[in-house]
């Protein structure tokens, strides 16, 4: 009762003060998975939206923004929805930003439609997320972005000729292999074999998989898995089996190297060629002060990932557009018309948003395991493809047609 | 060689190679299971220990992996036995229905602590350089790591059918396997034997554990992850029965990497075929009592 009247207060005072520029406080809500076996993904975004937070509020003055944090829970997408749903109803969020899986976005897309609520993607990499809502933008990538434009270059300038696919068989792991395809045929490849390696769920054992791939001698194996305990045991198995003395290099989208799994793979992930939009390694003078301010804040022995840069951009993205608008945030719909079309310098490199598809426009960079001068594995950047769109959308391919 | 053959050779290496680790991670579940009807959900859990034991000890401590894994085989071995005398005593004569909800309730707490102390993110372990690398047997290179792996099984099987088949308490353990009250009657010990066999059964998934980090990697999720295909052996094999636990690993091991292999699209299809169809034919399992 006591609240109502509280709020009822606050409606008035908005009314009152009408469209003069007042402070505003911006409350965003923040859903991401912080616990559970994927707790680290949810930490790697959450850590680049608090230090985005504190070292840019002074940009939006007179205006301030307060992010209210909750859990996405696992990868199924119904707590994903409960908690937005909560969210919005009950801490009347004005914005919502993280979205680490798709399952979460996914769900959630019919919720922020309703109620015309600005959803703004920093991870979630189905397609056809964006298509769900015209309240959605994304920050982060599609699995097109990686793996159509790794065809092309997988063909020209890695020399296979002839790939074998490995993918974890849930949604994402077919959509990148599909965009791989897609790309990779156009440019005159053959795609030898193409296997699921089981549910996101449990690592297997992929060495019958692999041995079965190096038998059948592609010229190079393009895989796709989660980011997480899989990536390390993709590259053992490929060590162990002598793959890259026989000729069949591992080529995949950025998932492939964790950043923060990097340096436990070894040897093995020497010469792993990669797609991907981020790297710590990536030079440019927009990484350099982020890498560096994160470092300042989080330690020495920590980095961030493609996760955190797509957090920093997404909050980026967020203040400049509540700048543009002038803090008035309460017409969902204009915030997203004053997000299209947005465009800024990030660590990534260039990337902006497309207005029609309200999906990432971004440089996407060929990066090959290399072992650094200090002893530690890095990567090494074999070529940038500018200003990449998601080719799913424009080529209208399955559910992103619709 | 024609090529039927050597792929044949090499699905029975890969197969042999998973079914040793299946046999030594699950042996232990399955005497537990037979000797006391306990179900045990925490054994992935002493896995788990295990392999993040032989990680602290390799990283840390700068000890070389082999001796680690004995040590985690040791060390964890003793700590069962706490966890025997102190909890899994009082619920000998429970239900079915509490043993799990025990032991899959220390399951999930192993990995919150496992999550505390390591964190989430999958960890591995340095090897020797004489595990690196393949041996080359000129029409085919095999992982050394896996040889390796082959002969601790082979090693482990033996020692244990001997300490089974061939010593007194070997023999008392069957007893009291085939029938407890019989063995009591007749003055055998069957508390401490139980506690002996569980501190070993638990000692070898700590090895297991260890060994099983190059070929999945280690996460706190390990506890539970595996669990489904320990328990798949153990019932496939019939509970309390060492032939039988090491006939289904094989037979899973190398069905399983066969399937994979030649038949890749229906990917890990092949192991609850296999389940399915032995537990129709055989309900109690190979060697089990029926």
């Amino acid at each position: 009762m006591r609240l109502n009247k509280w709020a009822g207060a606050a409606a008035l005072a908005l009314l009152v003060g009408g469209t003069a520029a007042q402070a505003e406080n911006i409350k965003i809500g923040v859903v991401l998975a912080f616990s559970g076996a994927n707790a680290d993904l949810g930490q790697q975004i959450d850590k680049a939206f608090d230090l985005y937070v504190k070292l840019h509020a002074k940009d939006i003055a007179p205006h301030t923004v307060t992010l209210v944090k909750r859990d996405e829970g696992p990868p199924t997408g119904a707590n994903a929805k409960t908690v937005t749903t909560e969210l919005i109803t009950n801490d009347k969020v004005n914005l919502l930003a993280g979205f680490v899986f798709s399952p979460s976005a996914i769900a959630v897309a019919p919720v922020v439609s309703q109620a015309k609520i600005p959803m703004i993607v920093s991870n979630a990499g189905t397609a056809w997320i964006t298509n769900l809502s015209p309240y959605i933008a994304r920050l982060s990538f599609s699995m097109w972005h990686h793996g159509h434009t790794m065809g092309p270059f997988a063909f020209d300038k890695i020399g296979c000729k002839t790939a074998a696919l490995a993918y974890t068989d849930f949604p994402p792991g077919k959509d990148s292999t599909d965009a791989f395809k897609a790309g990779f045929e156009k440019a005159g490849g053959k795609i030898t074999d193409s296997i699921p390696l089981g549910s996101a769920v449990q690592v297997p054992d992929f060495t019958p998989f692999f041995q079965r791939i190096k038998d059948s001698k592609p010229d190079c194996m393009y895989v796709f898995i989660p980011s997480g305990a899989h990536a390390t045991g993709v590259t053992k198995a490929y060590g162990e089996l002598g793959m890259r003395k026989a000729g069949i290099k591992l080529i995949g989208p950025l998932d492939l190297i964790p950043d923060n799994k990097l340096q436990d793979m070894g040897d093995a992930a020497i010469g792993t060629v990669v797609m991907g939009n981020y790297s710590v390694d990536l030079e440019n003078a927009e990484n350099k002060a982020f890498v560096e301010a994160w470092h300042k804040e989080y330690g020495k022995d920590s980095y961030p990932d493609f996760m955190s840069a797509a957090g920093w951009d997404t909050m980026r993205a967020i203040f400049d557009t509540i700048k543009k608008v002038n803090g008035n945030v309460t017409d969902g719909a204009k915030f997203v018309d004053a997000m299209k079309g947005w465009s800024a310098k990030s660590p990534r490199g260039d990337v902006s948003i497309d207005p029609n598809t309200r999906d990432i426009v971004q440089d996407e960079h060929a990066m090959e395991v290399i072992r650094k001068a200090d002893g530690k594995l890095g990567i090494k950047v074999l070529g940038t493809t500018k200003a990449v769109k998601d080719e799913c959308k424009e080529q209208k391919i399955g559910r992103c047609g619709s | 060689m024609p090529q039927f053959a050597i792929i044949g050779v090499s699905i029975l290496f890969d197969g042999l190679a998973y079914a040793m680790f299946l046999f030594i991670t699950s042996v232990g579940l399955s005497v537990t299971m037979g000797l006391m009807g306990f179900v045990n959900l925490a054994h992935g859990a002493f896995a788990m220990a295990g392999g993040y034991i032989v990680v602290a000890l390799t990283r840390n401590l700068g000890i070389g992996f082999v001796p680690s894994l004995f040590i985690a085989a040791v060390l964890v071995g003793l700590i069962s036995v706490v966890f025997e005398r102190g909890l899994y005593r009082r619920l000998y004569k429970s239900t079915d229905l509490e043993q799990v909800l025990l032991t899959i309730g220390l399951a999930f707490m192993a990995i919150a602590t496992a999550t505390y102390f390591f964190g989430p993110i999958p960890k591995s372990v340095p090897l020797p350089t004489w595990l690196q690398g393949d041996i080359n047997l000129g029409f085919r290179a095999f992982p050394t790591y896996r040889a390796f792996l082959i002969i601790v099984g082979l090693v482990l099987i033996s020692v244990l059918w001997y300490g089974f088949e061939k010593t007194n308490i070997g023999a008392k353990i069957r007893a009291a396997v085939d029938n407890r009250r019989m063995a009591e009657s007749v003055g055998i010990n069957v508390d401490l034997l139980f506690t002996l066999t569980f501190a070993l059964g638990s000692a070898l998934a700590a090895l297991g554990g260890g060994l099983a980090i190059q070929l999945f990697g280690l996460s706190p999720s390990f506890a539970v992850l595996y669990l489904v295909l320990f328990l798949i052996v153990v019932a496939v094999g019939g509970l309390g029965s060492l032939k039988g636990t090491l006939l289904a690993a094989l037979v899973i091991g190398v069905i399983d990497t066969a399937g994979k292999y030649l038949y890749a699209e229906a990917g890990g299809f092949f192991i609850y075929a296999i389940t399915v169809i032995v537990l129709l034919i055989k309900p109690a399992g190979f060697y089990g009592r029926e």
